[in-house]
């Protein structure tokens, strides 16, 4: 069907249309004239109180005059909305909560970490240090060098008190290499690898060590094994000794340096003598001692190994 | 039209009031709303450039003085906002939906970078890349916050003399008239 042009077609409503010049020209200039001399004279205006303003302090009492009459109603505006910005505040808190919470909470995990690293740090270092303090004392044994090694084990079982430690063949250490502790003795070295070394302490059942009372170096015996997993016999002490309660023990060695010389040097500290006892039967006395190395936190370790055999 | 004037001034002097207190201290996405140029095109685009631009003065000068800033600086630049959105109502813009979110994308772009070199030729610090980082943020704030005012300032100022409004269009060169009355 052909569109049918004669009709005039009704517009769409309120199109924008530019006003007609119906009424005249008269009034659209004058129109026109009045807008553009509103417009100039708002913009000189402009520029007046800008320059003014910029320049000099004319208008700083207007100014400060309209700023002073906007103040209250700036503040009764603030006023008003305090509560609705506490209660955005609040919203918004809430909403974050969860969030700071977590991350709050691993901030606490990771310091709590680092302090816990940081207190191990600090165990280690008063332990190396006093294992550095005794290899560099007079009560260090001559004639051998120390290897500090980090315990990496602890005794499986009672029937089984051993440690292994971190220092092996490539370090120096080998087999029957005796290891002490700032505190004193703790074993001898049973098995070697190139950078691990297993370590028999003075509590196991194998365990042998030729020993003797400080106070009285005549009384001499073998430190055993004791009843309990941590605790020693001084045995093979002849009654005619004296051993008191107290007496520190200490390691014999082998001061006449015989064909079968004892392993473990002299003078190291093992332990005090917790009780004595002699039964009219025994031959020696039973004699109990109390190591001072506690065996149950062995944290490091020094290996003693003989000069002349060192590795390089 | 004092009746409107009186209202303009109560409005933009409230809208003033609630720009510089609650306004403009959160800056959601990194930029603030300016509700005052909002108003202020709304009002331009209802009552016509003298009216925008007469608004816009004000409301400059009141921003100026409540910042205790340079006086002139705002005023010149709504002056010249509201008068161009004034016309651009009163010629093609009046009635048409798009007309309020054009006007305020437009002119919120152009007023971001007359303070900025207005700022620039008075020797204040005119960092360009904070006006450029701070501009999507007022703009989508300024569109967003375009529909309310402008539903306001319609509810406040009805549109005038619909007598002006042309309703029918006769075609060029056709020989019938319309019929009376049309569309009305």
């Amino acid at each position: 069907m052909p569109r049918n042009r004669t009709v005039s077609r009704i517009a769409v409503l309120g199109s924008p249309v530019q006003r007609g010049s119906a009424a005249g020209n008269s009034s659209t200039r004058s129109s026109a004239l009045r807008r553009r001399l509103v417009l100039g004279t708002l913009i000189i205006g402009s520029l007046v109180l800008l320059t003014l303003s910029f320049r000099s302090t004319a208008l700083d009492s207007t100014e400060g005059l309209a700023a002073s009459a906007l103040r209250p109603f700036e503040v009764a505006a603030n006023r008003v909305a305090r509560p609705f910005q506490d209660a955005a505040g609040w919203t918004k808190g809430l909403i974050h909560a969860k969030a700071k919470r977590d991350a709050l909470q691993r901030e606490v995990d990771e310091l709590r970490r680092q302090v816990s690293a940081e207190q191990s740090a600090i165990h280690e270092n008063d332990t190396l240090r006093n294992l550095l303090a005794y290899r560099d004392s007079a009560r260090f044994p001559q004639d051998f060098h120390g290897v500090a090694a980090r315990v990496l084990t602890n005794p499986a079982t009672s029937f089984d008190q051993t440690v292994t430690v971190d220092a092996g063949s490539n370090q120096g250490v080998a087999p029957e290499d005796v290891v002490v502790t700032a505190d004193g003795l703790v074993g001898q070295v049973t098995r070697v690898f190139s950078n691990i070394s297993r370590v028999m302490l003075i509590t196991d059942p194998d365990s042998a060590v030729r020993s003797a009372d400080a106070n009285n170096l005549a009384a001499i015996g073998i430190v055993e094994h004791g009843s309990g997993t941590s605790s020693v016999v001084l045995s093979r002490v002849t009654k005619d000794k004296k051993v008191n309660v107290g007496d520190t023990v200490i390691t014999a060695g082998s001061p006449g340096q015989g064909q079968l010389p004892s392993l473990f040097p002299r003078n190291i500290n093992v332990g005090r003598v917790t009780s004595v006892n002699a039964s009219d039967t025994d031959l020696f006395k039973q004699i109990q001692v109390q190591p001072f190395v506690d065996f149950s936190s062995l944290e490091s370790v020094l290996v003693l190994i003989p000069k002349a055999s060192a590795h390089p | 039209m004092t009746l409107d004037a009186v209202k303009a001034a109560v409005l933009l002097f409230l809208v003033v009031v609630v720009q510089v207190s609650i306004v403009s201290a959160y800056h959601p996405l990194g930029g603030s709303a300016d509700l005052v140029l909002v108003t202020l095109l709304a009002l331009a685009l209802l009552r016509g450039s003298i009216f925008g631009a007469i608004a816009g003065f004000s409301a400059g000068f009141l921003l100026d003085s409540a910042h205790l800033s340079t006086l002139g600086v705002t005023s010149l630049l709504l002056t010249v906002g509201g008068f161009l959105i004034g016309r651009y109502g009163e010629t093609t813009a009046r009635d048409r939906f798009h007309a309020p979110f054009t006007s305020v994308g437009v002119v919120t772009i152009l007023y971001a970078f007359g303070t900025l070199a207005l700022r620039f030729v008075l020797g204040d610090p005119a960092p360009l890349s904070r006006a450029i980082t701070e501009l999507p943020a007022v703009f989508v704030w300024n569109l967003v916050l375009t529909m309310p005012v402008y539903a306001v300032c319609r509810w406040l100022f009805p549109p005038t003399d619909p007598g002006h409004r042309i309703h029918d269009v006769r075609l060029i060169g056709v020989s019938q008239t319309a019929p009376s009355g049309g569309g009305s």
